[in-house]
């Protein structure tokens, strides 16, 4: 019993941290229909520059909200300087699809590229003043620990912060009729191209959150976060890849699974299932679990 | 190239694999090393050709197809204790199944998710060696092809032996894949790929030759792999990062994704780049962050630039077809 | 005098939907136009509205040229376009869907009673406030697409083919509703339509085009007697 507790434990700490990633992915599929591979690279950088202005402040908790800051920065001008006049120029040519793709390849690897430029292919450690060692409970340590309940609750703020904006702002009405009909929205007089960069910049600002939290349980180089992509992915693909809800339902889905594979049968099958999972949904249910219906939800 | 026939093509692959490989003989060790490189990655890039190109799919994950076709000869050799060459083989075969397994279900994705799926097959599958004993961990397996025969010379350096392999293996790719692509299954490709409802109108089984450009792709791919283990001595996870994959692609994009011929132009670019690059690093006095890294950024600047100015290719001189 | 059209063409790809387009559409008019299908008329509206670009030619809403606006803009500036096909969002619901139309609006009392209208027009919506578009009738989402153009306040209403796919009986409903709309608020209307004779009934003029060019314009009752155009672009 304990175990099955524990292993919950574990798989709600992971399924935060790929809800996060798979919300980033989401939110840019939704306003501007392209899976951004440069997520985990603008994560990363994020995340570097949480770690710079830790070591300025020496406090980690404000750093958290430069890291976010940076990250909702860098992913509005990928979005503005790339991808806006990428997808001008291939309006209605035969690389319309692929070129979005290969462009946020192309930022992936300029951003790990530059990080390791900037800060070498070493590990940092981008410490938090809370403890990674588990909470104890009585004699026994559970295997969670402080920095994982600010992983959890983190996410959990976050999540509960873009539901606001979404369901309640006119801001968030904007960007949910933008992504849904474009045309329809210009003519009711919604800026849809800024809505698009603002869509990105909120996808930049859940990947540096999710960089940021949970990098003090690893450790920090260029490419610590390139995991995280394809588990944010998966989790995005079972959610659907539209809707947000569905987003933040396959991350725990995913973290959870994979927190009782890694416990009753053995880390050796993780990326293996993984990958039978995310081909059996896209071959079963394209359209994800939840499916067209959960879209309008949120 | 388009009105040649087979037999041409195969006398011209002759002259130009003549020429190459007499004019071993004259340069030094590092530029066959960076000719073998070059004619690895011209394989490589023309299985993506073949794919994006012609077939309209998208692979981000051919680094980790090399990496089977790699793994798969070097446990032949070690396991099965084949000579080199059925290594290749068995190398390509192997790479083919996966392909053909991939192909079945990427036939029935779109471009999104074929392009997340393969790239989620490119960070992966390397991981997996630390998980199981056969394949060697992080340390991976050495591959030991040894030197040239005796009877093609003495003196006869490593490298220049490797440069004549993966230059002859290159040749023939080429050869086969262009006569290949002037058959029925290359008109079907294309079809495919420029429309596909009309393609299936007309009769083309559009899910098998999808399925069917996804093995060929990943069999040369294969090949390349280990082609690229045997020039490095070694298969390890390290060898087939996630920057392979993105390598390829950069290539890929540079030869104009449709243009096999510019498969060629795109390797010489990708074995061009960190030698440009080390000496502007040296130039700049760059310590060894720089150094290692700046092949990246203009890997990716390159990228970038490319898919924003010419997304279908640089304009080389091509032909209609 | 304020929608005015001169020399205007407007291509569509290598196809050129409306050539050499000129007419005057006067402050407070309700103007139908009318032709074939592939005549040109949503290519028109389009343009007017800023989704399409004119390749030649000019057009001035109020002596304000409007020619390369973003339809963004032109929704600040008055015009209002509803576009074909119940132009309704299906993943918000009713309210979201009114709600949207005065997104950009700084006057929210006005924004409020511009909505209040909307819903006095047309009660079915206010019943179904929190239900998904989806879930709606195609009559209901042509309601609620010209009900979120009545929350923009718009002065030039620009509404391609309300009556597309609906029963008589509703297509009736949505001619009266914009009858009393136009005459309630004195607005400009120009309403595309193909079915001719319902469109001529309420509007004060008709302008007939075919394969992009003007073929006729007359009062509307000049139209529905003229035996020629009758038989050729009316349909009766």
């Amino acid at each position: 019993m304990t175990i099955f507790l524990n292993t919950i434990l574990i798989g709600l700490n992971s399924g935060a941290i790929y809800s996060l990633m798979s919300l980033a992915l989401v939110l840019v599929w939704r306003s501007t229909r392209v899976v951004n591979f440069a997520a985990a690279g603008q994560a990363i950088l994020s995340t570097y520059l949480g770690y710079e202005a830790m070591n300025r402040f020496h406090n980690y908790w404000l750093s958290l909200p430069v890291a976010v800051i940076a990250g909702a920065l860098i992913s509005a001008l990928v979005e503005a300087l790339v991808m806006r006049p990428l997808a001008k120029r291939t309006k209605g040519t035969p690389v319309e699809a692929i070129a979005p793709v290969i462009a946020t390849l192309g930022v992936l690897g300029l951003i790990r590229s530059l990080a390791g430029m900037i800060w070498g292919n070493t590990f940092l450690q981008y410490t938090s003043p809370l403890s990674s060692m588990g909470f104890k409970i009585g004699h026994t340590t559970i295997p969670f620990s402080p920095q994982n309940a600010a992983i959890v609750i983190g996410s959990v703020v976050v999540m509960a912060i873009f539901a606001a904006i979404f369901k309640f702002t006119r801001l968030g009405l904007s960007l949910r009729a933008a992504s849904f009909q474009p045309e329809i929205s210009r003519l009711s007089g919604v800026r849809v191209d800024r809505m698009r960069t603002i869509g990105w910049a909120f996808a930049g600002a859940a990947g540096a959150v999710a960089g940021a939290l949970v990098t003090p349980t690893m450790f920090l180089s260029p490419n610590s976060l390139d995991l995280l992509l394809v588990t944010g992915f998966v989790a995005a693909v079972i959610g659907g890849l539209e809707s947000l809800v569905g987003a933040v339902v396959g991350g725990l889905v995913l973290g959870l699974g994979f927190a009782f594979i890694l416990q009753y049968i053995g880390s050796s099958i993780i990326f293996s299932a993984a990958f039978v999972i995310l081909i059996a949904v896209l071959l079963i249910r394209p359209q994800g679990i939840f499916g067209a219906r959960s879209s309008r939800e949120a | 190239m388009k009105h040649k026939s087979p037999l041409q093509r195969f006398a011209l692959s002759i002259v130009v694999g003549a020429v190459l490989l007499l004019a071993s003989g004259h340069i030094d060790e590092l530029r066959a090393y960076q000719g073998a490189q070059i004619a690895i990655f011209a394989i490589a890039i023309a299985s993506i050709v073949l794919l994006t190109g012609y077939s309209g799919q998208i692979s981000l994950g051919h680094g980790a197809l090399m990496a089977i076709g790699g793994y798969a000869s070097v446990i032949a050799q070690i396991h099965w204790h084949l000579p080199y060459p059925l290594a290749f083989i068995v190398g390509t075969a192997i790479g083919a199944l996966a392909g053909f397994l991939l192909g079945i279900a990427a036939a029935r994705l779109r471009g999104p998710y074929l392009a997340g799926t393969t790239l989620a097959l490119a960070v992966g599958l390397p991981s997996l060696a630390n998980q199981f004993h056969i394949l060697g961990g992080e340390q991976g397996l050495t591959f030991d092809v040894g030197t040239a025969p005796p009877w093609i010379g003495k003196e006869f350096s490593q490298y220049r032996w490797f440069f004549w392999v993966c230059v002859t293996a290159a040749l023939a790719i080429f050869w086969l894949l262009r006569n290949l692509l002037s058959t029925r299954y290359g008109r079907r490709w294309r079809a495919v790929r420029s429309n596909p409802t009309a393609a299936a109108l007309s009769g083309i089984d559009v899910g098998r030759a999808k399925v069917l450009a996804f093995t060929l792709s990943s069999a040369v791919a294969g090949l390349a792999g280990s082609l690229f283990a045997m020039l490095l001595g070694l298969v390890a996870p390290l060898a087939f990062t996630l920057t392979l994959s993105f390598t390829l692609v950069t290539g890929a994009v540079l030869a104009g994704v449709s243009n096999l011929g510019g498969s060629i132009v795109g390797a010489v670019v990708l074995v061009a780049i960190p030698e440009l690059s080390g000496s502007i690093a040296a130039h700049l006095g760059g310590s060894e962050k720089v150094t290692s890294n700046l092949p990246g950024v203009i890997t990716g600047v390159l990228l970038i630039l490319t898919v924003l100015f010419a997304p279908n290719g640089p304009k080389l001189p091509h032909r209609k077809r | 005098m304020t929608l005015q059209l001169s020399n205007v063409k407007v291509a569509h790809g290598a196809i050129t939907a409306i050539d050499d387009l000129t007419f005057t559409i006067n402050e407070g008019e309700l103007v139908t136009i009318i032709g074939s299908n592939g005549a040109g008329k949503t290519s028109l509206l389009r343009a007017i509205s800023g989704l399409l670009p004119v390749e030649h030619g000019s057009m001035s809403w109020r002596g304000e040229s409007i020619v390369g606006k973003r339809p963004e803009d032109l929704v600040r500036k008055g015009i209002v376009h509803v576009s074909e096909g119940k132009a309704v969002i299906p993943e918000l619901t009713v309210s979201e869907n009114l709600q949207l139309g005065g997104i950009w609006r700084k006057d929210r009392a006005d924004v409020a009673s511009a909505t209040q209208m909307a819903l006095d027009l047309f009660p079915r919506l206010a019943e179904r406030m929190s239900q998904g578009a989806d879930t709606l009738s195609g009559g209901e989402r042509q309601m609620l697409a010209i009900g979120r153009a009545i929350v923009a306040r718009p002065q030039l209403l620009l509404l391609d083919e309300p009556s597309l796919g609906l029963a008589p009986l509703v297509i009736d409903q949505i001619f009266a509703a914009i009858d009393s709309l136009r005459r309630s608020l004195g607005i400009t209307v120009v309403l595309v339509e193909q079915n001719a004779l319902s469109a001529l009934r309420i509007a004060d003029r008709g302008i007939i085009i075919n394969l992009g060019k003007l073929v006729a314009t007359g009062a509307s009752a000049d139209l529905m007697n003229d035996p020629a155009l009758r038989s050729a672009y009316l349909g009766y």
